[in-house]
Parts: structure tokens; C-alpha cells; sequence
């Protein structure tokens, strides 16, 4: 296994719209082994995209399952995944790990239906919502060479989700 | 840094960026806002010029737009952001040292106040505070949970709180 080399912006390369896998050959089954041994390598972090190492093939990892409060379906690797629906709306803080030392205000669907092969070439198909759904929809836009730089909504809009706490 | 306030009109920020462009000034991060009906910019910039002479070529433009400024030399202190973990919003019926209360008690439970964006809107002859706060609870949500609860109580104001929790993808 091998650490792999991160793009990061403002590198052109993150704009490329990544092709479908059509084999999952054992080079791909390497390269999905040196993806996540890199994934690993920065811990908080939520999901890694093919492109964002300069591979730019529809592969992401996805995993929030350290963040136990989230719901979620625990590591996932995504080929050529398909959001097929999208449900609802809501704003959340995100950053990348190709966008060192800034974070933002994104909209993202709050749930969706995902669609993808997993590594060993089986069809899936995942209800996700909240947290696990922002992220795959993060990774996959990495897919279509769009950043959540390109998807920032207003400092001064606030995040749906809230706690009353009074009257 | 480079404050400036003035009556705001169009073409204040054109105007003022072009000046220290001309100056060869490197803009930093910089907050730019109309509070009520004045313009107002804090802004970051590296000059290679004397102040001096900044000064001077801000004055020119300052005095077109009839503008107030104020330069102060800092360290710049770029690429250290600091998340914040915590949203929290106040709103209510504006009254006298609201924002000195809310601050007051939210500091002693241990918030950071990394942002803080407030606004009068409703009718003029019965105002409405809206107050948006983001930190990082050095005490923990839980501190600050309670404080807010109490607060809230004991001002009649509505109080919300939002664990942030920003996802690196």
C-alpha cells in the first residue's frame, strides 16, 4: 500500500469530470487499498474522491461511522455512484481536505437515494439522509470536478437545523 | 487594517480596492457590511508603500466619498483559522444591553466568539433584535445549553443553539 499525493486548490485538475469505471480490474482493487490507506491518514476526515489524488475515475470511500451520533451504513467504497433521488434541503458547515484552512455554508439534499457498485462489483442501493448523505453528495460532486467552493451559500445564512431552547 | 466608515453609496468598495491596488496593496480577509444606512470595511492589506503615503491616497478617495478611515499596523496571521463548534441565534423585542447580556453570560460559560452579526429589523416604533452568534465552546455545549436557557428566561428573548459539526470530505 501507498500514500497517495492530494491535489489541492486552486490545481485545475479538480475540475475534471471523472469516467465511469467499466471493470473492476485488480489495478482498481490496488489503487481503492492506497485511496484508503490515504483516507486513513487524515483522521476526522468523512470521505475521499478518485480525482482528489489525481486518478480521475467515479470512485469515492466514504465513512462517518467515527462519528457514531450520525446515522450511517459504516465504509463504503462507491463505483460509479448515482444519486437517483433527493429529498428536502438544509445548509451545513463543510471543508475538504483539497481546500486547506477554510470551511463554509453549504446546501445539500437531506436525503437521497444512492445507487453504486461496491469493490467487488455488486449493485447497492443506500437510503441515506443528514450527515452520511452530505457527504456522499460532497464526494460525488468531486466526480463532476465541482468543489463545495462552487456550492457556498452566505455567511450570513443560517443553519436550518435547530434546537429550541426557550418559549 | 484599514476601518473605514462613511454614508453608504455605490462604488465605495470599487473605489477604496482600486486605490490600494494602485498602491500595489495585497488584500487579506476583510469584512465589508452595511450597518443601517452606513458602509463600513475592515480590511486586511499588505503595502509595500510608506503609511504615509497610504494615507494620503486613501484621504483623496475618502474625501470624494466623503468616508472616515483609520490605519493600524497588525501582524496578518493568515491560514490559522479557528472552527467554530457552536451557532447560536438571539431574537426578541430589542431592549437596552441585550447584546452585553447574551455576550456577558455566553463568555462566562465558556463561549469564543469567533463571529458575531446583529441586526434591527421590525417596525420602527417596536424594534426587533436579531442576533447571530458562532464560537467555540471552550466549556462545552452543555455550559452553554444552560446559560442560554437561563437568559433566555430572564430576558424574554428566544434563544436557539446549533452544535456545529463541519464535514472534511
Amino acid at each position: 500500500m501507498a500514500l497517495l499525493d492530494l491535489l489541492v486548490y486552486p490545481d485545475k485538475r479538480l475540475t475534471k469530470v471523472s469516467q465511469p469505471i467499466s471493470e473492476i480490474s485488480e489495478n482498481l482493487k490496488q489503487f481503492i487499498l492506497n485511496l484508503e490507506e490515504t483516507f486513513r491518514s487524515f483522521p476526522g476526515c468523512v470521505g475521499i474522491a478518485a480525482p482528489q489524488v489525481g486518478r480521475f475515475e467515479r470512485v469515492v470511500l466514504v465513512d462517518i461511522s467515527h462519528k457514531p451520533q450520525h446515522d450511517n451504513h459504516g465504509f463504503l467504497v462507491l463505483i460509479n455512484p448515482e444519486i437517483s433521488s433527493y429529498e428536502g434541503s438544509n445548509v451545513g458547515r463543510e471543508g475538504c481536505l483539497s481546500v486547506p484552512d477554510y470551511t463554509g455554508k453549504v446546501e445539500r439534499a437531506v436525503s437521497i437515494t444512492l445507487e453504486a457498485l461496491n469493490e467487488k462489483g455488486e449493485k447497492k442501493v443506500f437510503q441515506m439522509k443528514g450527515y452520511e448523505a452530505r457527504a456522499v453528495q460532497h464526494e460525488i460532486d468531486h466526480l463532476d470536478g465541482k468543489l463545495f467552493l462552487d456550492r457556498l451559500v452566505s455567511r450570513r445564512n443560517a443553519l436550518s437545523k435547530r434546537i429550541e431552547l426557550s418559549t | 487594517m484599514l476601518t473605514l466608515v462613511g454614508k453608504d453609496r455605490n462604488g465605495i468598495v470599487a473605489k477604496v480596492s482600486q486605490a490600494l491596488f494602485d498602491l500595489n496593496g495585497n488584500l487579506g480577509e476583510t469584512s465589508m457590511t452595511r450597518l443601517g444606512g452606513n458602509f463600513t470595511i475592515m480590511l486586511m492589506v499588505c503595502v509595500p508603500e510608506k503609511t504615509s503615503i497610504v494615507q494620503e491616497k486613501l484621504q483623496s478617495v475618502c474625501d470624494e466619498f466623503e468616508l472616515f478611515f483609520h490605519l493600524d499596523e497588525i501582524e496578518g496571521e493568515l491560514h490559522q483559522h479557528i472552527e467554530p463548534d457552536v451557532r447560536i441565534s438571539i431574537h426578541g423585542a430589542d431592549q437596552a444591553g441585550i447584546v452585553a447580556r447574551a455576550t456577558g453570560a455566553l463568555n462566562e460559560a465558556g463561549l469564543n466568539i469567533l463571529n458575531l452579526e446583529s441586526d434591527v429589523g421590525g417596525q420602527p416604533d417596536s424594534p426587533v433584535y436579531i442576533m447571530h452568534i458562532e464560537g467555540v465552546a471552550g466549556k462545552g455545549i452543555d455550559s452553554l445549553e444552560k446559560a442560554l436557557q437561563k437568559f433566555s428566561r430572564e430576558n424574554d428573548v428566544v434563544a436557539h443553539m446549533t452544535p456545529i459539526d463541519t464535514m472534511v470530505g
